[in-house]
C-alpha cells in the first residue's frame, strides 16, 4: 500500500496537482470542510440538536467580532439559540452525504445502462436512449419535486421523515444518470470496435464479461470528471430543494435548510443566520468545481 | 554544385519535466540543387523531426538548441515567424503523409493552389488560376479545368496526394520536404506518386528531401541516402552503395532485415533489441548495445561521420588511425 | 477428427455484405434502395494443415473481412466455412468453446489489440481462464512459458502494455494467441505497423513457432515482399473476390492475372536495376459501386467487351487458379515479358 502511494505521488497526476495552485487550495478547503463535517460530532463546539444545551436566552446573538458577540458562539446563533458554526458543520455533513449518495447512485445506474446500451445496441440502445432523452428534457428540480410530491402523497405522514433521505437521493440521482449513460455509451461504442475487444470475442469470452471486465475500465475516464461536476450540482440541487421546503426534514437541516431559515431574518438585521451557511455552501461547491476543472485538464492526454 | 540545403550539427531538444531529451544530436548533411536525398530510419530515429525543423514547424516545447540550417547559404533556423512563413511555400515546399489533413477541407483545390501562387509570386489571381490548372494537369489529374473547383473530399486518396504535390510545387520552390508521402497509399498508387514526384522535380530542378521508413521507395527515387538512428546520422552516401555495400553495422542489419521478392531467405537478419528511447541513449555510439561488431571504444567515445568508401559512416570500424 | 488429407480450412463461395443504407426514414422519403457493401463476394479456398496461405490485396479488397469471417467475428451472408470438417458456425453453439480453442487471431494494431488497463500476464492468461480449469499456479507457469517462447521475459507479466514497444506488444499478442495451443492462426497484417527490423524479429518468431508447433497460418498482408517471405501459397484479392491463387514461386515467377502482374511490377525495386516500370493505371474503385462484369476491367490493359459484361469464373491453369477471361481464352498471355520483368 505504501509503495503504491509513493508511486502515485511520483506520478503525473500528483505532479500536476502540486503545480496547480488552484487545485491545491481547493483541495485544502475541501479537506477542511470534510473533516469538520464528518468529525462534527467531535469537533463542533456545540450540538445544535440537543435541546438540553440550547438556551433560548442566547437567541439571535451576532458573530464574535460584533460588540454583542461572544466567543461561545463564534458565528452567532439563530432564533432558537442554536450555535451557527455547529449547525453549519452538521449541515455540511448532510449536504455532502446526500450529494455523494446521489452521485454514486446516478453513476451506478448511468454506467450500467450506458454500457449495455452501447455494447448491445439495437432496440435496447434505442429504448434506453429515448428514456434518457425524455428525462433530460425535464429540469432536475422539477423531477425531484415531482417524485417528492408523489412520495408525500402516497406515504403516511409519520413515515415522511424516514423516507425523505432516500427519496431525495433517488430524485437527484434519477435526474442525473442520463449524463453518465450518454458519456459511457459514446465511449463504449468506440471501444467496442477496438481490437482488444475483438480479440476477447475470438477467445470466446461471454458478452457480460467483455462488457464489465474489458470495456468498463476503459470508459471510466470521462466519468470521473463528470462525477466531480455532478457532485457540485447535486449539492446545489439538494440545497435548492431544501430551501423550497421539500428537501431534508428540518430535524436534520442541510445548508439549504439553514439558508431558508435564516432568510426570514435577513432584512431584520440578523444577517449572519443566512449568510454564513450561504458562504459555506459556496465554498463547498466552488472547491468541488475547481477540483473537477483541474482533474479534467490533468487527465487530458497531453504531450509531455 | 552549390547546396540548396545544408544542416550543420543540428541539435533539437525537448525539455520535459523529467529532464531534457535530445531528440536530434548533431545531425549534418547537405542537399545539392536538383538532388533527391532520402532520409531513412525507423520510428523514433528523428527523421520527421529533422524535416519539421527545416520547415520551421517544430512543435514547442521542442526547440533547436545547436547547429545551423542553411538554405542556399542563408541561415534560416533563427528567423522570426513571418519571415519563415515567406520562405515556406516560396523556397521550401512540404508534402506530408496524410493528404486529408494537408488540405483545407473548406476551400476548393483551386483556391488553395492559387492562394499559394499569389502569395509568393507577382501574378494576378487569374494567372494564378491558369497556373493551378496547369499544375493539376501536370500531376495527372484528369479534367483539371473542372476539378479545380472541387473540394478535397471529392478526390480519392491518390488524387489528393497529387493535389498536395501540385500545391507544394506551386510557388516553384527550390526544395521539397516530403515526409512519408506514399505511406498511406495503396501499393499501386505509391508507384504512380513516386514516378510523378521524380519526374516533376527533375523537370523543375527542385531538390527533394524524401523522408521515409520504406527502403524500397528510397532505392527507386533517391540519389543519396541518409540513415538515421536515435537522433543521429549513422551513414550517408550514394543510394546504390549504402544499399548494396553498407558501411555501418546498423545499415547492414537494416538491409538484411528487409524481405525481398527476388530471393527467398529462411530467416531474415535480425538486430536484437530495439532502438533506445531518447532518455536512455547509451554512452559512446548509440548502437553499441546491439552491434555485432562492437569494440571497447564504442562504449566510450561517440564516433563522428568519417569517410568509408564512397560513403561516410559514424562508426569506429572505419577509423583510419586505428586500422 | 478427419484424416490428415482433409484440408484444415475449407471456404466455399463465402460472402459478407454490410448494410450501409441510409436510415429507413430517409430511404422511404427519397425512394433509395438499400445500399449493400459487398466486402467479400464469393470467395473459395482451402488451407492444408501446416501450410501458410497468404491473402494479398489493396484497400477495399476484403482481406481483413475474410480474416474476421474465419474466426467468427462476422456471420456469413452466403456460403460456408468448414474447420476440420465441421461448419464454423458450430462455434456459436453448445460446443463452441472446443472449436474456438483451436483457432485464434493476431491483429494488426499492436496498440489496440491489448487491453491497456490489464497487466500483460492477465492478458495472456485470458484464454486459459476461458478454456481450461488450470489452477492459478499452473496458469502462471504457462504464462511464463509463453513469454519465453516469444522472446520476452517472465517478469514482463506484471507490466502494462504501454510499457512495451510495438514489436514487443505484437509478441504479447502472439503469446496470447498460442496460450491454449491452437492449430490455426489468422494473422491480420501482423507486421504492417512495425518498423522493418522489428518486423524481421516478429516474422522470424512466427516461422520458428510454426515449425515447432505445427501451426497453420492464414496471413493477410498488403506487402508482397513479406508475403514472399512467409507464404507457401498466395491468394490475390480484388474488390471482394480472389483473382488468383497459386503456389508462392508460381505466383511470383509466372503471375497470370493482369492485376497480379501489375501488383508485382509496382513493388519498388531494391536492386535498383533502374528498370522502367509501367505503374498500375487508375485507383481501386469505390467498393460501394463496383464496375460491372470483371471488376478489374477499367484498369486492365487487356480488357475486352466480354470483360465488361461477364464476371469471369475461376479456372485451373498450370496448378494455379485464376479468374480472368483473358487467361481462360488465351489472349492475355505475355508470360515471357513478365518473367523477365522480375528477374
Amino acid at each position: 500500500m505504501k509503495g503504491s502511494l509513493a508511486k502515485f505521488w511520483e506520478g503525473d497526476l500528483a505532479w500536476s496537482w502540486r503545480h496547480t495552485p488552484v487545485a491545491v487550495v481547493a483541495t485544502v478547503i475541501l479537506l477542511v470542510m470534510l473533516v469538520s463535517a464528518f468529525g462534527a460530532g467531535w469537533i463542533a463546539p456545540h450540538n445544535p440538536f440537543d435541546l438540553a444545551t440550547i438556551d433560548l436566552m442566547d437567541a439571535l446573538k451576532p458573530p464574535v467580532w460584533h460588540q454583542d458577540g461572544t466567543a461561545k458562539y463564534l458565528l452567532g446563533t439563530d432564533s432558537q439559540g442554536r450555535d451557527l458554526l455547529s449547525a453549519i458543520m452538521y449541515g455540511t455533513r448532510v449536504s455532502l452525504l446526500i450529494g455523494l449518495a446521489s452521485v454514486i447512485l446516478a453513476m451506478l445506474i448511468g454506467i450500467v445502462l450506458g454500457l449495455v446500451s452501447g455494447y448491445v445496441g439495437g432496440r435496447v440502445d434505442a429504448l434506453i436512449m429515448r428514456v434518457a432523452d425524455v428525462q433530460l428534457s425535464f429540469p432536475a428540480i422539477l423531477i425531484a419535486l415531482l417524485i417528492d410530491g408523489v412520495a408525500r402523497a402516497v406515504v403516511p405522514k409519520d413515515m415522511h421523515e424516514i423516507i425523505a433521505f432516500p427519496v431525495l437521493v433517488g430524485a437527484i440521482a434519477l435526474a442525473g444518470w442520463p449524463q453518465y449513460a450518454r458519456t459511457v455509451r459514446g465511449s463504449t461504442l468506440v471501444e467496442k470496435n477496438r481490437e482488444y475487444v475483438q480479440a476477447a470475442r475470438v477467445i470466446g469470452i461471454s458478452k457480460p464479461v467483455i462488457m464489465f471486465r474489458h470495456v468498463l475500465p476503459n470508459v471510466l475516464g470521462p466519468v470521473t470528471v463528470l462525477a466531480t461536476v455532478h457532485l457540485a450540482t447535486a449539492i446545489i440541487t439538494e440545497a435548492t430543494l431544501s430551501f423550497l421546503g421539500v428537501g431534508v426534514p428540518p430535524t436534520s437541516p442541510s445548508l439549504g435548510t439553514l439558508i431558508r431559515i435564516g432568510n426570514d431574518f435577513l432584512f431584520s438585521g440578523e444577517w449572519w443566520i443566512t449568510i454564513f451557511p450561504g458562504v459555506a455552501l459556496v465554498l463547498l461547491v466552488l472547491s468541488v468545481n475547481l477540483l473537477g476543472d483541474w482533474l479534467r485538464d490533468a487527465l487530458n492526454p497531453r504531450l509531455n | 554544385m552549390s547546396n540548396v540545403l545544408e544542416l550543420k550539427s543540428l541539435s533539437v531538444e525537448f525539455p520535459t519535466r523529467r529532464g531534457v531529451l535530445k531528440a536530434l544530436d548533431e545531425v549534418s548533411f547537405s542537399i545539392a540543387a536538383g538532388e533527391v536525398v532520402g532520409v531513412v530510419g525507423e520510428s523514433g530515429a528523428g527523421k520527421s523531426l529533422t524535416g519539421a525543423s527545416i520547415i520551421g514547424l517544430l512543435e514547442p516545447p521542442g526547440r533547436i538548441c545547436g547547429g545551423e540550417i542553411l538554405l542556399e547559404g542563408r541561415r534560416i533556423d533563427q528567423l522570426p515567424d513571418d519571415e519563415m512563413r515567406r520562405i515556406r511555400g516560396r523556397e521550401i515546399g512540404a508534402i506530408f503523409q496524410d493528404p486529408l489533413t494537408s488540405l483545407n477541407p473548406l476551400y476548393t483545390v483551386g483556391q488553395q493552389i492559387a492562394e499559394t501562387i499569389v502569395t509568393h509570386l507577382p501574378v494576378s489571381w487569374a494567372q494564378a488560376r491558369e497556373r493551378a490548372i496547369e499544375l493539376l494537369e501536370a500531376t495527372g489529374i484528369p479534367a483539371a479545368r473542372e476539378r479545380i473547383d472541387h473540394y478535397p473530399h471529392q478526390f480519392s486518396g491518390g488524387m489528393r496526394q497529387r493535389v498536395v504535390i501540385a500545391l507544394a510545387l506551386a510557388a516553384e520552390p527550390k526544395l521539397i520536404v516530403a515526409d512519408e508521402p506514399t505511406t498511406a497509399l495503396d501499393v499501386s498508387i505509391q508507384a504512380q506518386i513516386i514516378e510523378l514526384l521524380k519526374r516533376l522535380c527533375r523537370e523543375q530542378g527542385t531538390a527533394v528531401m524524401l523522408i521515409t521508413h520504406d527502403m524500397g521507395v528510397i532505392a527507386e527515387t533517391a540519389d543519396r541516402v541518409v540513415v538515421m538512428y536515435a537522433g543521429r546520422v549513422a551513414e550517408v552516401g550514394p543510394v546504390r552503395d549504402v544499399i548494396h555495400a553498407p558501411r555501418h553495422p546498423y545499415t547492414s542489419g537494416l538491409m538484411g532485415s528487409i524481405p525481398s521478392v527476388h530471393q527467398h531467405a529462411e530467416r531474415l537478419v535480425q538486430i536484437d533489441g530495439a532502438m533506445p528511447r531518447l532518455n536512455a541513449i547509451p554512452k559512446g555510439c548509440a548502437f553499441n548495445p546491439r552491434c555485432p561488431q562492437v569494440m571497447p571504444r564504442c562504449h566510450l567515445e561517440r564516433p563522428e561521420l568519417m569517410p568509408a568508401g564512397s560513403s561516410r559512416a559514424a562508426c569506429w570500424l572505419h577509423d583510419k588511425e586505428n586500422a | 477428427m478427419n484424416s490428415p488429407s482433409t484440408p484444415l480450412v475449407e471456404v466455399k463461395d463465402a460472402a459478407r455484405w454490410f448494410d450501409v443504407s441510409a436510415p429507413w426514414l430517409e430511404r422511404m422519403l427519397s425512394r433509395k434502395p438499400k445500399t449493400m457493401l459487398r466486402a467479400v463476394d464469393g470467395v473459395s479456398f482451402t488451407i492444408r494443415r501446416g501450410e501458410t496461405l497468404a491473402l494479398v490485396g489493396e484497400s477495399g479488397c476484403g482481406k481483413s473481412t475474410i480474416a474476421r469471417l474465419l474466426v467468427g467475428l462476422y456471420p456469413l451472408t452466403r456460403g460456408s466455412i468448414d474447420f476440420d470438417g465441421q461448419p464454423l458456425e458450430d462455434m456459436n453453439g453448445p460446443n463452441g468453446l472446443a472449436i474456438r480453442r483451436r483457432l485464434q487471431m493476431i491483429f494488426q494494431d499492436p496498440f489496440a489489440s491489448l487491453n491497456p488497463r490489464w497487466r500483460v500476464g492477465r492478458i495472456i492468461a485470458e484464454p486459459l481462464l476461458a478454456h481450461t480449469n488450470m489452477t492459478p499456479q499452473e496458469r502462471e507457469a504457462r504464462v511464463d512459458e509463453l513469454l519465453v517462447q516469444v522472446g520476452l521475459h517472465p517478469t514482463d507479466k506484471d507490466r502494462y502494455p504501454h510499457q512495451f514497444s510495438g514489436g514487443q506488444r505484437q509478441r504479447i499478442s502472439i503469446a496470447r494467441a498460442l496460450a491454449v495451443n491452437p492449430e490455426f492462426l489468422v494473422c491480420d497484417e501482423p507486421t504492417s505497423a512495425l518498423d522493418v527490423s522489428v518486423q524481421a524479429q516478429v516474422l522470424n518468431i512466427m516461422k520458428d513457432l510454426q515449425r515447432r508447433l505445427g501451426l497453420t497460418y492464414l496471413f493477410i498482408s498488403h506487402n508482397l515482399a513479406v508475403v514472399h517471405h512467409v507464404a507457401d501459397r498466395v491468394g490475390v484479392m480484388y474488390l471482394g473476390r480472389i483473382v488468383e491463387i497459386a503456389d508462392r514461386d508460381a505466383l511470383f515467377n509466372t503471375p497470370l492475372h493482369p492485376y497480379t502482374r501489375m501488383l508485382l511490377s509496382a513493388i519498388p525495386d531494391m536492386q535498383g536495376s533502374g528498370r522502367s516500370r509501367t505503374p498500375v493505371a487508375g485507383e481501386v474503385p469505390n467498393p460501394l459501386n463496383p464496375p460491372s462484369g470483371c471488376t478489374f476491367h477499367p484498369r486492365c490493359p487487356f480488357a475486352r467487351e466480354q470483360c465488361k459484361q461477364e464476371a469471369p469464373r475461376i479456372v485451373e491453369f498450370n496448378g494455379a487458379q485464376v479468374a480472368c477471361h483473358g487467361v481462360e481464352q488465351g489472349w492475355s498471355m505475355v508470360m515471357d515479358q513478365q518473367a523477365s520483368h522480375l528477374k
